[in-house]
């Protein structure tokens, strides 16, 4: 009885949110048809209900149903980074969908359901469940990325996205398969203990772990498993691009972090090196390619391929404060991008998706809030103090002067200069030019204005006064680390 | 404990939030609350000169409070007589922009004046900052300021140069970013305490070699591109032709210093066996600024360029100073940032006042200007025998001094940079001449108006310091003394403990 009570606590987050999704299907069997900005509402109480739980079993440290699922402060910590990451793209969806005429109830019962996967991916201990985490959260993203059925794009999104995202799940799962051939379990502990006892140099097992690298690059989309990246944010509808680029990133880098620190850190000094490949290849094509975009959603795109190498080299450069500084970057990274989207999804024309550089023309004049916001998410994703996106940067890239990693910190500031020539291109846009023709630009509802606001405030908030959810995150790595 | 220095540093700020508030329509009110805002900030900064004491080498007013406390970054300010007097420069010549933005700023001043009042917290912070952390947040967090002022209120151009400007200083700035982080947690790893707190650093002793080569180097070379020196200039021209005139003068007058001030404050005290090791590069890059940019002055057609580039080759002569590394050399350097800033900064008010009248900055355009506007061009007058070092003038103590601490370390640059005092006399007098004097050769010059009551406010004060530092330096001169004779002491003991850490082959 007390293992099933244990069960219940480890996974009470995830279950709190699963529970909301099934009150959502009941409530979309109720008229009024149409009208379905409610559910949005019941969406989002339970999803403070998920953050409320997270807070209060904060401290925790479960292990259940056979150590498969573990509820420690690394996963409390990820269930905060989506819970924010699925509350914002639950407040920025709803008057969005109505603008757009595609209001329904799905959208929010697969946000919720997306929402789980993740939350299971944060707890997960052992690979099977991470794999079925990973498939609840992509199954529900494969439909929402296609959810503008209507348009074209919207279905080369989907289409796109679930080809190459189950390719991904068969490296993965392949990968398990190798695993668990070589070493007999599928438990991350277990793992480890394995690999510290030399298992680590067995081909099968390296084969293995290089499968499941495939599976997590795609997920968090580093290059060079990036290719899928821009076409689906751009196809998606905005507020689902956030939770792709917010929500889905936060989970799959929870998982992978998790089976870096737990099972493979006595070869880290193996993996250190591929991933310094893949940070520097991330930030430097999602950077460079991302300076010839015209259309802001496929900029964001490649921003956001840049902003996977910096976190990478927090992962690289190891340690409480690597693994910390990547927590933490996580949490900026979600409240600033959410909130890039979240000023963008204003801009569409009606009925088109594409977001175009132009179409920001003088909307500092237009509407001077919502070109304050924009470029105050703008100079955090650029890293410019005092917001939040300076001290995340800093954070990561003292990881990596710490750890002796010069050239990366170098590597990664010298990205940092070449990203702020597109973001700040944006802000010339808005601020130093004229619109031409009418464009188009919505005044958010009470819904969409606070998710700006909270964003913005968690902008300032972690700019201005990082240190107690650094500590935070520095604190849920350590047992990790031990 | 006092908080003078924060309510300096973030009256501006409040100043900024209190304007937000205004409603746009109002220009007057938004104007006039602006312009309060600056000067009671001026206000609160002049105890800071009164109540001084020149006898004392270490900090004054400080305040500290920890801010993340774990990571060792504090929230530490305090004024020496290394940054006293460019505190009062940026407080003093704030008012003075804001007067000569009355008019020429034409459209949105509501933001014009959050932007500006913003940036005047970002520069006070920079030079009285003294935790790199703090310190780095108010060196990038002032770039976006200025990037919109060029950007939304200058010419034609200006969305170019904006950029341009942006992408060298943060390009510079952000490799300094990597070295302080080095420098953090080589101290670290030497005395077990982790923190961003200038004074600590500067006790610790770098061990010569690479890593010291390396740091300053990273340093410098964010100075270098904002002083800017020789070949990391090529921003500068740019940015001031396409910057509106209040952007010029703050350009000119506070922000090319903060290049300057960081070498004093941060190259010099933690690595000083670099700064000796990198001197004659320094002067070498130095000398050939002064005389680079007096030779493109000479050859500009337009007068807000010429004194672009004289910038470059008045600044060339402070970064000579610095590096002399003896008291003559760092009090003529110290002083003469103040000079420029005032005397530049008058000339850049000088050239928007004319540009006000007939929008066009071309000398070719001018010619005659004493017979239409004698006042404004005895004032020009001035201000251009001031800013090429005439004795008893403000330039001529900072150059003298200069000169006087170069001759005794490196001659030969000295004596090329004595050329670059007369291509100056040249550059200038060859413009003033072409501007003020002769016949009036074009119809419009006729017509000029005489400095207005609000001109003469805004330059009065300028010249009235440009006589007062020139016949009673020491004044000024007195108030630096003690802390630079404790710098350079400091340099020159740690660079002894240096090199006997880790003797370095000749």
């Amino acid at each position: 009885m007390t293992d099933v009570l244990a069960g219940l606590v480890a996974i009470a987050p995830a279950l709190v949110l699963t529970v909301t999704g099934f009150v959502l299907m009941a409530l979309d069997l109720l008229p009024p048809r149409g009208r379905r900005e409610h559910m949005g509402f019941v969406g989002l109480a339970g999803v403070v209900a998920a953050l409320v739980t997270t807070v209060l079993l904060w401290g925790s440290d479960v292990s259940a149903f056979r150590g498969m699922v573990v509820l420690d402060n690394f996963a409390l910590f990820f269930n905060l980074v989506i819970g924010y990451a699925t509350g914002l793209v639950l407040l920025l969806s709803m008057d969005y969908l109505r603008r757009r005429g595609q209001e329904s109830g799905e959208f929010y019962i697969l946000v919720l359901f997306a929402a789980v996967g993740m939350v299971i991916m944060a707890s997960a201990n052992d690979l099977i469940v991470i794999f079925l985490g990973l498939e609840t959260m992509s199954l529900s993203l494969y439909v929402l990325a296609g959810f503008f059925r209507s348009r074209i794009e919207a279905g080369e999104a989907s289409m796109k996205y679930f080809l190459l995202g189950a390719f991904a799940s068969g490296f993965f799962v392949y990968g398990i398969a190798l695993i668990y051939g070589a070493t007999g379990s599928t438990n991350l502990d277990k793992l480890g203990v394995a690999v510290a006892a030399g298992a680590g140099r067995d081909p099968l097992l390296l084969i293995g772990f290089g499968l499941l690298v495939v599976g997590f690059g795609f997920k968090i989309s580093s290059v060079p498993f990036h290719m899928w990246t821009a076409d689906v944010y751009e196809g998606a509808p905005t507020s689902v691009t956030a939770l792709i680029a917010t929500g889905s990133k936060a989970a799959a880098f929870a998982a992978f972090l998790r089976l870096l620190l737990a099972s493979l850190r006595p070869v880290q000094a193996d993996w250190a090196l591929l991933l310094w490949g893949m940070a520097v290849l991330s930030m430097t094509v999602g950077n460079v390619v991302a300076l010839a975009q015209q259309n802001l959603k496929r900029m964001l795109a490649f921003s956001s391929i840049a902003h996977v190498g910096y976190m990478l080299i927090g992962v690289v450069a190891g340690g409480a404060l690597g693994n910390g500084g990547v927590l933490f970057y996580l949490l900026v990274y979600t409240f600033t991008t959410a909130g890039a989207f979240g000023v963008i999804l204003l801009l569409e024309r009606g009925g088109e998706e594409a977001v175009r550089l132009e179409d920001t023309a003088g909307l500092a004049n237009r509407h001077p809030l919502l070109g304050l916001a924009l470029t105050i998410f703008l100079l955090s994703l650029i890293g410019i103090p005092p917001t939040a996106g300076f001290v995340g940067k800093f954070y990561l890239f003292g990881a990596a002067v710490r750890s002796g990693y010069y050239w990366l910190a170098v590597i990664g500031v010298l990205n940092s200069a070449v990203a702020a020539y597109y973001y700040l291109r944006v802000i010339v846009s808005m601020y130093m030019r004229e619109p031409e023709g009418t464009p188009t630009s919505v005044v958010p509802s009470f819904a969409g204005a606070l998710a700006l606001v909270v964003a913005l405030w968690g902008v300032v908030q972690l700019g201005l006064l990082p240190a107690p959810l650094f500590d935070l995150a520095q604190s849920a790595v350590l047992p990790l680390l031990r | 404990m006092t908080h003078v220095l924060s309510l300096v540093t973030f009256v501006p700020t409040l100043g900024a939030a209190a304007i937000f508030l205004l409603p746009r329509r109002s220009d007057t009110l938004v104007k006039v609350t602006t312009l309060v805002t600056s000067v009671v900030t001026f206000a609160l900064s002049l105890p800071l000169y009164t109540r001084f004491d020149p006898a004392a080498a270490d900090y004054q007013f400080v305040e500290q409070a920890p801010w993340m406390p774990t990571f060792g970054v504090s929230y530490h300010l305090g004024v020496d007589g290394i940054s006293l007097l460019l505190v009062l420069l940026t407080t003093f010549l704030m008012p003075l922009t804001l007067l000569a933005s009355w008019d020429s700023i034409e459209r949105r001043w509501k933001e014009f004046a959050i932007t500006m009042l913003l940036l005047e917290t970002g520069m006070l912070g920079v030079f009285l900052a003294l935790d790199l952390f703090l310190f780095y947040i108010f060196w990038e967090a002032m770039l976006i300021p200025m990037y919109l002022i060029i950007g939304i209120w200058g010419g034609p151009n200006r969305v170019y140069a904006a950029i341009k400007f942006i992408l060298y200083t943060l390009t510079g700035s952000l490799l300094m970013l990597v070295a302080i982080l080095a420098l953090y947690f080589l101290h670290g790893a030497a005395t077990g305490t982790y923190t961003f707190d200038l004074p600590v650093l500067a006790r610790y002793v770098l061990p010569a070699g690479r890593a010291q080569d390396l740091l300053f180097l990273a340093f410098a070379l964010a100075f270098a591109v904002k002083v800017p020196m020789w070949p990391f200039h090529t921003w500068l021209p740019d940015a001031h032709v396409e910057a509106p005139t209040p952007g010029s003068v703050i350009l000119a007058g506070v922000l090319l210093k903060m290049g300057t001030y960081g070498f004093l404050r941060f190259c010099l005290p933690l690595f000083p066996q670099a700064t000796l090791a990198f001197a004659p590069w320094m002067f070498t890059l130095a000398v050939i600024g002064i005389l680079y940019g007096a030779w493109v002055s000479t050859v500009q057609t337009d007068i807000k360029k010429l004194v672009a580039y004289s910038s470059v080759s008045h600044l060339g002569f402070v970064v000579l100073g610095l590096f002399t590394l003896n008291p003559q050399g760092l009090v003529g350097g110290i002083i003469q940032m103040v000079n420029h800033g005032l005397s530049t900064g008058a000339l850049f008010l000088i050239v928007g006042m004319l540009y006000e009248r007939r929008h066009t900055r071309l000398i070719a355009d001018y010619g005659g200007l004493w017979t239409v506007v004698p006042a404004m061009s005895a004032l020009f007058l001035i201000v251009c025998l001031s800013s090429l070092g005439l004795p008893g003038l403000n330039g001529f103590v900072g150059e003298f001094l200069i000169l006087v601490g170069a001759f005794q370390v490196h001659r030969p640059a000295a004596v090329l940079a004595t050329a670059g005092i007369i291509f100056a006399a040249v550059y200038l007098l060859w413009m003033y001449q072409r501007v003020v004097f002769g016949p009036v050769t074009r119809e419009e010059n006729r017509r000029l108006g005489d400095l207005s009551a609000r001109e003469w406010v805004i330059l009065a004060p300028v010249v009235a310091l440009i006589f007062w530092i020139g016949v009673y330096p020491v004044a000024f001169t007195s108030k630096t003394e003690a802390s630079v004779q404790a710098l350079i002491t400091q340099v020159q003991t740690k660079a002894a403990a240096t090199a006997a850490l880790a003797p370095r082959t000749p």
